[in-house]
């Protein structure tokens, strides 16, 4: 898929090794081809980006560090399934919250993104149809 | 039909299932070589990903590492798969959007730098390389124990296949073949996880049985008969750990960070259509691992069981017949410390040095004669940690194609890691050393053409790795890790978060983070390994987890660095603008 980014059209710097333009492997991004986004909504976007990233990778600190690590054994007096908590979380829990988290993530970004319209969609799915393209 | 007839036929079976997918998708061009055409549906490129990343050390070791270390062991599995989380929220998205083939790449523009680039060639081949030696020495394993071939033949095998497949097919191939490697490993590492389950606990779910009662009426859950099973022969307890706080906290961020920084494992986020697939794309994949991580602890758990019974307090004239056959390869010994005939399993090393050394000899119980000198442990048997998932259909007398069956998911697990590796060395030598560095004019074909020569010479490396193995692999492993947060994963962040970090500022962080990182992992695994204990780590945080200090240094550095010297471009700042947003067109930008 060859795309040229027209919109931007910067000489190379110096000693010649950046060419972003001529990437070989962009993505389509199908509806927004045509379009050049406006700063101020990207910027409003990167901001709800921060946000997320740092409600998430707070949850995954205190799920890998915390539930894993510093207060694994203090965990220990609940129990859950036979297993005693922490150790549980050390086995098994820790996992399956960093699936949780991803896919919060996914679903999260894309209501974001959707909002903000810098989504990556195919066009005919732009009619939003509340199901993950 | 003989569990060495059945290995024969399933790992036969599941070659010429590679080699079909490998002639099925040949490349043509570069795009395809690389990153598949961009074309791979998010849920198969998770499942390539899975096995990618579930390497021979996944499959074979780690377990074991459980089985005899407990909890201390599960460091292990929550940072390898953390890394996931990075990956997914800090680096695959905006990586995809960016647009091209390599993690050098990305590196080297970000960075306008050649020497940034070059720079991360190195980092990534020193990884790579690491990684390789040992996924060839698992295949040797299998082969020399199941087909009773010698491991150099297995070897030879092995680096066969992934030439056909990695050479011809490069990432297209790789892809698919990955997909069918997925299904062969993680049905081999199921079925006896399943068994073995349901012959402890009658619950045929393995992450709940591990919670379950015993099916032999004591009451007893199958926890607390590990307890009390390790403290009673004197081990640490099962379900409580030893090691220290800041040192688990160390590894497990070293070992998070160092997956998200691996470039065989970012690189596969390339080949997805969209961005939003390369988010989508990564929590699928840990889905797919996941499903073999948590049935780890659970096998361990029940081998740790099934060992202690059939091996302790039994007399060694009545032992099974697989202690028989692996104290045969050299991975178990027995030395009969108190002349009663019977094996005594207890803490500490039985002889010193740990590794058996053989005399040609038989003892009075027929037993192989070892030269080590005995130490004052009760402790009278040598168990090879590598071997628990390899023993364990034999040890639970599971039938023989179960045993075939492992042996095919074992080869499987190690060739897929090992295709994807060499993938990335290849196109890091033709793309960013030759096409984007040295030559670049060159032509499509001439640079694919580089890129096969260059994954030639490495499977010829990886081989010779696999056939003279540095005695330290599992060691050098631990390193790829390290040097991954150290060096490749910091660059990458700053340079996506942060526009000011700059040409300097980054070149000197990974230096540093680098060469801090191999230095200390050097200095205590051979130039003092006596001194290797905790009180003289720095801040008491072991080799395996040095990473995190040397990630911590190299944002450190960067960041000093860059505040003292010029902004980067304004075309490299518009670039970083344009791949934090999924949608196409960019930014308007005013001049």
């Amino acid at each position: 898929m060859q795309q040229s980014h027209k919109s931007k059209d910067q000489p190379e710097t110096s000693d010649g090794v950046y060419h972003h333009n001529d990437a070989e492997n962009l993505p389509p991004h199908s509806h927004h081809d045509s379009e050049t986004l406006k700063e101020i909504d990207v910027e409003a976007y990167w901001r709800a980006n921060i946000k997320v990233l740092t409600v998430l990778l707070s949850a995954w600190a205190f799920v890998s560090l915390g539930c894993g690590v510093l207060f694994s054994d203090w965990l220990d007096q609940f129990s859950i399934g036979g297993f005693p908590l922490g150790f549980w979380f050390t086995q098994q829990g820790t996992m399956l919250c960093f699936v949780a988290i991803i896919f919060i993530y996914h679903i999260w970004m894309k209501k974001i993104e959707r909002a903000h319209g810098v989504d990556d969609d195919d066009a005919e799915h732009k009619v939003d149809t509340g199901a993950p393209s | 039909m003989s569990a060495q007839t059945l290995s024969f036929i399933f790992v036969g079976l599941s070659f010429a299932l590679y080699i079909g997918i490998a002639i099925w998708s040949r490349v043509g061009s570069t795009k395809e070589f690389y990153v598949a055409g961009g074309g791979i549906h998010p849920v198969v490129n998770g499942m390539a990903t899975a096995a990618d990343w579930m390497s021979a050390a996944s499959f074979l070791s780690v377990a074991g590492i459980l089985a005899f270390t407990g909890r201390d062991g599960a460091v292990y599995l929550v940072g390898w798969t953390g890394g996931y989380v990075l990956l997914a929220l800090l680096l695959a998205p905006y990586l995809r959007k960016f647009g091209r083939f390599t993690v050098p790449e990305f590196i080297g523009d970000r960075y306008y730098s050649k020497l940034a680039r070059v720079v991360a060639v190195v980092c990534l081949i020193f990884i790579s390389f690491t990684y390789i030696a040992g996924q060839m020495r698992g295949v040797g394993i299998v082969f020399s124990r199941f087909l009773e071939v010698e491991i150099e033949t297995g070897v030879v095998i092995g680096m066969a296949i992934v030439f056909c497949y990695a050479v011809l097919g490069g990432m297209k191939g790789i892809t698919y073949t990955q997909v069918a490697q997925y299904c062969v490993l993680i049905f081999a590492f199921m079925v006896p996880a399943i068994f073995m389950s349901i012959m402890w606990t009658d619950n045929p779910i393995p992450q709940l049985g591990l919670g379950d009662k015993l099916n032999d009426g004591s009451g007893l859950t199958v926890l607390q008969k590990l307890d009390q099973v390790t403290t009673e022969l004197g081990f640490n307890t099962y379900t409580v750990g030893t090691r220290s706080t800041i040192d688990s906290l160390a590894i497990a961020a070293a070992l998070m960070i160092g997956t998200a920084g691996l470039p065989h494992v970012i690189v596969r986020f390339f080949t997805v259509p969209k961005v939003s697939d390369a988010r989508k794309s990564a929590g699928y994949a840990l889905v797919f691992i996941c499903i073999m991580y948590t049935t780890i602890p659970a096998v361990a758990a029940f081998s740790r069981l099934n060992l202690t019974e059939s091996v302790n307090e039994v007399a060694y004239s009545e032992a099974p017949a697989w202690i028989e056959k692996w104290e045969n390869t050299g991975l178990i010994a027995w030395k009969d410390k108190n002349d009663d005939g019977i094996m005594q399993y207890r803490p500490g090393h039985a002889f010193s040095p740990a590794k058996p050394i053989f005399t040609e000899a038989r003892g009075s119980h027929g037993e192989r004669v070892i030269s080590n000198e005995l130490t004052d442990s009760a402790n009278e048997i040598y168990v090879d940690r590598d071997i628990m998932v390899m023993a364990n259909p034999e040890i639970a007398q599971l039938p023989n194609w179960v045993i075939a069956l492992v042996a095919a998911g074992a080869v499987a697990a190690a060739l897929s890691t090992a295709a994807g590796l060499l993938l990335v060395i290849s196109s890091s030598v033709a793309h960013d050393l030759m096409k984007r560095t040295f030559m670049p004019d060159i032509s499509d074909k001439k640079e694919l053409l580089f890129a096969r020569l260059a994954a030639v010479v490495a499977i010829l490396i990886a081989g010779w790795f696999g056939i003279n193995p540095p005695a330290f692999v599992a060691q050098v492993v631990a390193f790829a890790f390290g040097m991954a947060a150290a060096s490749l994963f910091p660059p990458i962040v700053m340079g996506i978060f942060s526009k000011r970090i700059n040409r300097s500022g980054a070149v000197a962080g990974m230096l540093i983070g680098l060469f801090s990182t191999l230095a200390y992992i050097i200095y205590f695994n051979f130039i003092a390994p006596e001194l290797n204990n905790p009180e003289h780590w720095f801040l008491g945080i072991s080799p395996t987890g040095i990473g995190t200090i040397g990630a911590a240094l190299n944002v450190a550095v960067a960041v000093v660095i860059s505040r003292f010297t010029e902004a980067p471009p304004q075309e490299v700042q518009n670039m970083v603008d344009d791949i934090r947003i999924p949608a196409g067109a960019g930014v308007a930008h005013e001049h």
